[in-house]
């Protein structure tokens, strides 16, 4: 590796009570993030762009949502939004008709779950056989209470924590996204197939109905770009520039390099 | 040549070649399985081979799922239906008598059967519902002969591998494999709510595969026809539908 972002790390590595071996033995430093957590972050985040996409244009052709196990034009809708349709059978109050980007939108929407699903499958026993989610994302031993959260959302720094990882709000936010927000957009995703509901009916019997899951798989969309926005929002404010090399080459860059984003 | 190079290129050499092989042992057992699509090309193939494959291989035989009488919408939702042709206007005047389902293809005994002959083939009801890919639906009762019946008659032969399906309106023609046309709920359907299948709903005759979105159950229905192989029909991508954008496979 290079010497300068050795050094760097190595006199960044002294502060750390934990790591001091690690300075009198020359070795490499461990990367910011390993290959396994780059490479998935990559598809995770190409999948979710055209997940999100095609999601709002599938929906354009009925912006329109229920709640039970059927619900069409001809029903009073749960809500609804005003946009215009890429149907001219949905009353929007609109009138032109958008330009049908169902074809196209939905054959992308499934090829890119195929790759978010196939990659968190990587991911998450790949996560769980190195222990990357309980060194790296489960809270660290006393910084669980009330007020570590507080003090993480005001963005006090403990000294001591070595800001080289993520504090007890990132940790649950990640942790949240990963394994609440994914599954549960898988699920109700899947809840919406109708030969995989013919093979198990228990996954959309639960939700309560197609029309719930497709509300439900719409809503928890949402989440996962508020999540996406935010997230993108936090690492331009941290430095975008030096926080995306080190999330490619899993090496920081620059002197603010010391953060996980 | 170091050790560690040698041991690496001979590695790398296993690697590669068992890969090769497992994806050529993948791609033969998919085929004779019948677990690619007609429109598996493109950048799309992926992702549609992966969902077809796996659809057929955790469900083949799943029934779709049925529903209490008490679940039939009241405000079904007919879909927008183009405007029919003079030919049928005349049939319709004529109560259908007059309509015709053509068998043919490789089939023992080509036939062309009245609506009469079709429903004495056999009666079942199911009480399925419609899934538009827009993301609307609605619950029905739908009364018809299973499709298998027909199929039956007709004497399908071994190698048939697809059912094409074809309306009156002649832009829209559809194919299933033999999972879904020997399907117990796959009818040609011509009842719904206990009355006659009303034309806004497909009548006089309407392919109803309710393990597929809405766009796989076409109306009005005349031709049937048994194929080993989709490439000789239109694009050879399996029917109008991929052909128009949408995948041939609406199982999602």
């Amino acid at each position: 590796m290079e010497p300068s972002a050795a050094g760097e790390l190595c006199a960044f590595c002294a502060m750390l009570p934990g790591m001091a071996t690690a300075v009198s033995q020359p070795r490499v430093a461990a990367p910011r993030h390993s290959a396994l957590v780059r490479v998935t972050h990559w598809l995770t985040a190409v999948a979710s762009v055209a997940l999100a996409i095609t999601g709002y244009l599938i929906v354009l052709s009925h912006p329109r949502f229920y709640w039970g196990e059927t619900g069409n034009v001809n029903v009073k809708p749960l809500f609804s939004f005003h946009v215009p349709s890429s149907r001219d059978t949905v009353p929007t109050g609109y009138n032109y008709v958008l330009p049908d980007e169902n074809g196209w939108s939905r054959y992308l929407h499934f090829e890119a779950a195929w790759l978010l699903v196939l990659t968190g499958l990587v991911y998450g026993i790949a996560g769980f056989r190195t222990g990357h989610f309980r060194k790296e994302l489960w809270p660290a031993r006393g910084e669980r209470s009330w007020a570590d959260y507080w003090r993480a959302l005001r963005g006090v720094r403990t000294g001591d924590d070595g800001s080289q990882s993520y504090n007890v709000v990132q940790r649950t936010v990640y942790l949240s996204v990963i394994f609440v927000l994914f599954p549960a957009v898988i699920w109700t995703g899947l809840a919406l197939s109708p030969d995989f509901n013919a093979a198990f009916p228990f996954f959309v019997d639960v939700l309560g109905g197609r029309q719930s899951a497709r509300t439900l798989h719409f809503f928890v969309s949402d989440l996962l770009v508020v999540f996406l926005v935010v997230h993108v929002t936090m690492v331009a404010l941290a430095g975008f520039w030096s926080r995306t090399k080190a999330m490619i080459t899993g090496r920081a860059g620059g002197a603010q390099g010391e953060e996980k984003e | 040549m170091s050790p560690i190079s040698r041991r690496k290129l001979i590695t790398g050499g296993a690697v590669t070649m068992a890969g090769v092989a497992g994806l050529g042992a993948a791609d033969r057992i998919a085929r004779r399985w019948g677990l690619i699509p007609p429109d598996s090309g493109g950048i799309y193939g992926p992702g549609e081979t992966l969902t077809y494959a796996v659809q057929r291989l955790i469900g083949k035989h799943a029934l779709a799922r049925e529903f209490p009488r008490g679940m039939i919408s009241k405000m079904p939702f007919m879909n927008e239906v183009a405007p029919p042709s003079n030919a049928f206007k005349k049939m319709q005047a004529a109560g259908f008598e007059d309509w015709r389902l053509v068998v043919d293809g490789m089939v023992d005994h080509p036939l062309a059967l009245s609506l009469a002959d079709v429903r004495a083939l056999g009666r079942r009801s199911q009480i399925t519902e419609v899934m538009c890919e827009e993301g609307w639906s609605y619950i029905a009762e739908w009364i018809g002969t299973p499709l298998h019946l027909v199929l039956q008659e007709a004497g399908i032969q071994p190698q048939v591998r697809y059912i094409v399906y074809r309306s009156i309106q002649s832009e829209w023609w559809e194919s299933i494999d033999m999972a879904d046309a020997l399907h117990p709920q796959t009818y040609l359907t011509w009842g719904m709510n206990d009355g006659d299948l009303p034309v806004g709903f497909g009548g006089p005759l309407r392919m109803r595969v309710p393990r597929q979105l809405g766009y796989k159950s076409v109306k009005y229905i005349t031709h049937l026809t048994a194929t080993d192989s989709m490439k000789k029909f239109g694009k050879g991508l399996g029917s109008a539908s991929p052909e128009a954008g949408y995948a041939w496979y609406a199982g999602i």
